[in-house]
């Protein structure tokens, strides 16, 4: 179980806006964390805690291919992102690295703020700030297993060997 | 059973019969990375306890994002490229001087072939499904694994077929197909989906005007942008080869697009889907006017461009930038003359690179300046500073905004016989 607060973006949230390109010169993601989502909100880095969660609308993530996109979140301490929808290259960046991300309908409801409570495994947020509890969309089968795995590094590492 | 051509295409190489919605792990027939993307999938390459890629004639690497060379930290990245490069004794590597943007490099090369799966650690990889390829954008991660492997997972898209009716005005090119098309479904209108393409007046299209369109497939979230194989593709590849097509009665969903005496157009800030007629912008001055990227890079957009601004001077106080997008594209307009003419107009032609595309180097954007692209994202801050602005529009639009240096619907500036 997660608890944090929630950064609430709006739709279309894209990758140069998650991570601008003229940083892409690293791969680190503490580097990358400390410019993350500064064109939305240039004191996102410095105001984010370690454990809360970004919060959008739709098509999150959309745009360029930079995996810099998910792990600039992750340096810059997001716990997991909940949004309407996403983009589906982010989408396959994020369980790749096993970024967790719920797509969930009711996203909209959450606010910058409030305070969360979240179990991707189980797919349920709850809004304490609001008193209201959320449902995200299953993940199938298949990307649940790489997320168990801990992301396709491991997964591969396996095949690898084999 | 009926199949898309998306199903069919992953059903092959999965080995397994597969539908819309299935997770399938499938080989993959060429694996594609950076200068920006290729440091981080070799470093998890590594970490995956991988050695040797599956196949070093498999596996593609260009540096042309920050190539050549924007700084120090740039030279860096793509020193590690090169010594991957080498190490690996990766085939088909190109260095500065041969090196190209890759989407315009890879299907001029031949490494393109309808029915292939290729990934590429670039999100414009889908611009090969103009050749018939299932083409898709992953990340660094799965690069790494694919280059493991030679193989990735799959979910199986969804079909959208756009069939495009009617003729289009003459002053509007391929850019403006897909611009209106976006602009009609909107940036996550193929979210997840195989677009194809189809219709009279993408049949009319040259290989290169296809080449455009499917490249801004993902500007519309979809996963591949697919062109049926036809003479032009063969006459294009050199080769007799046959596409995979989806069966009339598979499963998929269609939309008309009716582009009878469509105009000129242009993707205002901030999104590709925001499309408007280029000449209700006419109020819009702009700073910057560039030529090139993996949209509109190639020798028909600078042909286009250099009709327009033959014989005469870009307007004063707008820089023209024009980029070539290969080597060979480079070479080619040079022996025409193209060259030339952007020199006369007063246009700054560079080498080959994304380079200011993604605001990188060789054009950023100060603040508050606006720019017209050929591009394909016009996203905040893509170009530049944060307040700088992007106008997508085609080649047409291009060189007639930077006789004026406000945004121009190219019949303002030249006549078209009728079309
Ligand atoms: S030209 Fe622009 S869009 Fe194309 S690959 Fe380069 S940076 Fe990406």
């Amino acid at each position: 179980m997660l608890r944090g607060r929630a950064w609430k973006f709006g739709d279309n949230v894209d990758t140069d806006i998650i991570i601008p390109a003229r940083y892409l010169t690293s791969t680190d993601p503490a580097e990358l964390g400390a410019y993350c989502m500064t064109p939305a909100d240039p004191e996102f880095p410095h105001r984010v805690r370690k454990g809360d969660f970004v919060v959008a609308g739709q098509n999150f993530g959309c745009g360029s291919s930079r995996e810099h996109a998910p792990l600039a979140l992750r340096g810059a301490g997001v716990a997991a992102v909940i949004a309407v929808s996403f983009a589906r290259i982010f989408f396959r960046n994020a369980i790749n690295i096993g970024l967790p991300i719920m797509e969930c309908p009711q996203a909209d409801a959450i606010r910058t703020g409030d305070e969360l409570e979240v179990d991707p495994a189980a797919g349920l947020i709850r809004n304490l700030t609001r008193g209201e509890e959320y449902r995200a969309t299953p993940l199938p089968p298949f990307l649940r297993e790489i997320i168990e795995a801990g992301g396709l590094v491991p997964y591969v590492r396996r095949e690898v060997r084999r | 059973m009926s199949m898309t051509a998306a199903e069919k295409i992953l059903s092959s190489h999965a080995g397994e019969e597969v539908r819309a919605g299935s997770f399938v792990e499938a080989s993959v027939d060429l694996v594609l990375a950076n200068d920006i993307t290729g440091p981080l999938a070799i470093e998890i390459f590594r970490e995956m306890g991988a050695e040797r890629v599956f196949d070093p004639d498999k596996v593609v690497l260009v540096p042309d994002h920050f190539v050549p060379n924007k700084d120090v930290r740039a030279a860096e990245q793509a020193k590690l490229l090169r010594q991957f490069a080498r190490e690996q004794a990766i085939t088909h590597y190109f260095e500065v001087g041969e090196m190209g943007i890759e989407h315009v490099l890879l299907p001029e090369r031949g490494l393109v072939m309808p029915g292939q799966v290729i990934v590429g650690a670039d999100s414009h990889t889908c611009t090969y499904g103009a050749l018939g390829a299932f083409a898709t954008g992953v990340g660094s991660t799965d690069v790494a694994a694919a280059m493991a492997l030679g193989r990735l997972w799959f979910r199986v898209p969804e079909t959208l077929r756009l069939e495009f009716r009617g003729t289009p005005s003459p002053a509007a090119g391929a850019k403006d197909l897909i611009l209106h098309a976006i602009g009609e479904i909107g940036v996550e209108g193929a979210r997840y989906m195989a677009l194809e393409f189809c219709g009279p007046a993408v049949e009319k299209l040259s290989v290169e005007g296809r080449l455009t369109m499917a490249n801004m497939a993902v500007e519309a979230g979809a996963k591949v942008g697919l062109f049926a194989v036809d003479a032009k593709t063969r006459e294009y590849l050199g080769k007799d080869v046959r596409g995979v097509e989806t069966d009339p009665d598979a499963s998929f969903t269609t939309k008309v697009l009716d582009v009878a005496g469509l105009p000129p157009l242009v993707a205002a800030p901030h999104l590709p889907s925001n499309v408007r007629p280029a000449e209700e912008l006419r109020h819009v001055r702009v700073d910057q006017v560039y030529i090139g990227s993996c949209t509109n890079g190639r020798l028909e957009d600078l042909e286009a461009a250099a009709s327009i601004l033959k014989g005469h001077r870009v307007a004063p106080g707008v820089r023209v930038l024009v980029v070539p997008g290969s080597q060979a594209v480079y070479l080619a307009a040079l022996r025409r003359g193209i060259i030339e003419v952007f020199l006369e107009a007063g246009a700054a032609v560079s080498t080959p690179t994304c380079g200011a595309c993604l605001g990188g180097h060789m054009g950023v954007l100060a603040g508050g300046e606006r720019c017209l692209a050929t591009t394909n994202r016009n996203f905040v801050g893509r170009m530049g500073h944060e307040s700088s602005e992007v106008y997508l529009a085609g080649p047409a639009v291009a060189a007639a905004t930077a006789l004026t240096g406000y945004i121009t619907d190219p019949r303002e500036v030249v006549s078209y016989a009728a079309g």
